[in-house]
């Protein structure tokens, strides 16, 4: 297991709430562009600042953005760190789970070929069945004729 | 072919929900019957459940009762083994079940309670596999643990983090 410091520890949990929220994935999208104000953020979600204001402060308290030192603007900016450390704890769960899965996939294959080699069997079972019926009622009229013929 | 329509992309989706679980969403190019039957037939589990690299599967107990207990275990080249199991809550072939989770020598705390839905379209079968974790730490430290994988990934831009996270509806509009 890995030791990981108890900062780190906190930072997960709380990325992943600061995450958990649309809006909020948004904003980090459009940081992702470039810095940008309070209102150039809020703009595009018909929000008012406060109510942006307040997403800001939970991305910022998980050390997702961090403010700019232009004293009139004060830019956001994105902090990508935690970002990417949640993210790659993530991807190697997943890669961990699709290795597995490739294996389920390649059995799923089998197991359908399987099958229809299975419904073969069976369909030429069928057709030998019939066949051997048809040469059955075949010779009946044969028979019935020749009974009538005896007759007269 | 018939086109396929736009659904869930094949390739595995995991994703962190909520405050404690973990989410995978894959596509199987197979009916719901045969998939369910991989998922609970021992002779079919173990090829393709594995553990760590060079384990065998050494215990492959499962059950279809409600109420009963199904048993994993891996064992490595040295011998250690690494062993899981847990209790059936739901089972409903071929579309879902659910069962408790717990490891031997638990590594997270508490107990996890996993469900499995498979669902059928167009000769495919999707499967939403949810891991309930009992806290937010717990699954947090299932997803910090070190995992088997030979590739790390590295991210240009956050569009892919964010799907990477939360799946294809995780663009800005």
């Amino acid at each position: 297991m890995e030791l990981v410091s108890y900062e780190q520890d906190q930072r997960l949990d709380v990325t992943f709430a600061a995450l958990a929220d649309p809006t909020r994935r948004a904003i980090l999208a459009r940081l992702a562009v470039g810095e940008a104000s309070v209102n150039e953020l809020a703009a595009p979600f018909h929000m008012t600042q406060p109510a942006i204001s307040k997403h800001l402060r939970v991305l910022e308290r998980a050390g997702l953005i961090s403010q700019g030192r232009d004293a009139q603007r004060r830019p956001r900016r994105l902090e990508a760190q935690p970002l990417a450390q949640a993210t790659a704890w993530l991807e190697r769960y997943r890669e961990f789970w699709e290795e597995r899965f490739q294996h389920l996939d390649a059995l799923l294959v089998e197991m359908q070929n399987q099958d229809m080699q299975n419904q073969e069997l069976k369909s030429n079972e069928m057709q030998k069945k019939e066949t051997r019926s048809h040469k059955k009622n075949a010779a009946s009229p044969k028979l019935h004729i020749k009974r009538s013929g005896d007759q007269k | 072919m018939n086109a396929q329509p736009m659904q869930t992309p094949k390739a595995l989706q995991v994703t962190a929900r909520g405050d404690r679980e973990i989410v995978m969403i894959r596509v199987f190019d197979a009916p719901r019957t045969l998939v369910w039957e991989a998922f609970t037939k021992p002779e079919l589990l173990k090829r393709w459940l594995f553990g760590p690299p060079g384990w065998t599967f050494a215990v492959c107990e499962v059950t279809q009762k409600v109420g009963e207990r199904y048993r994993y275990v891996w064992r490595g080249p040295d011998g250690t083994e690494m062993g899981m199991g847990g209790v059936i809550r739901e089972f409903t072939p071929p579309e879902r079940m659910v069962g408790t989770e717990k490891f031997d020598d638990a590594w997270y705390p508490g107990e996890a309670l996993v469900t499995i839905e498979l669902k059928e379209q167009g000769g495919k079968t999707t499967l939403t596999q949810t891991i309930r974790y009992e806290s937010r730490e717990a699954r947090d430290t299932v997803l910090k643990s070190p995992m088997e994988s030979g590739i790390t990934m590295s991210y240009d831009r956050l569009e892919e983090l964010l799907k990477a996270v939360f799946g294809e509806d995780s663009h800005m509009n």
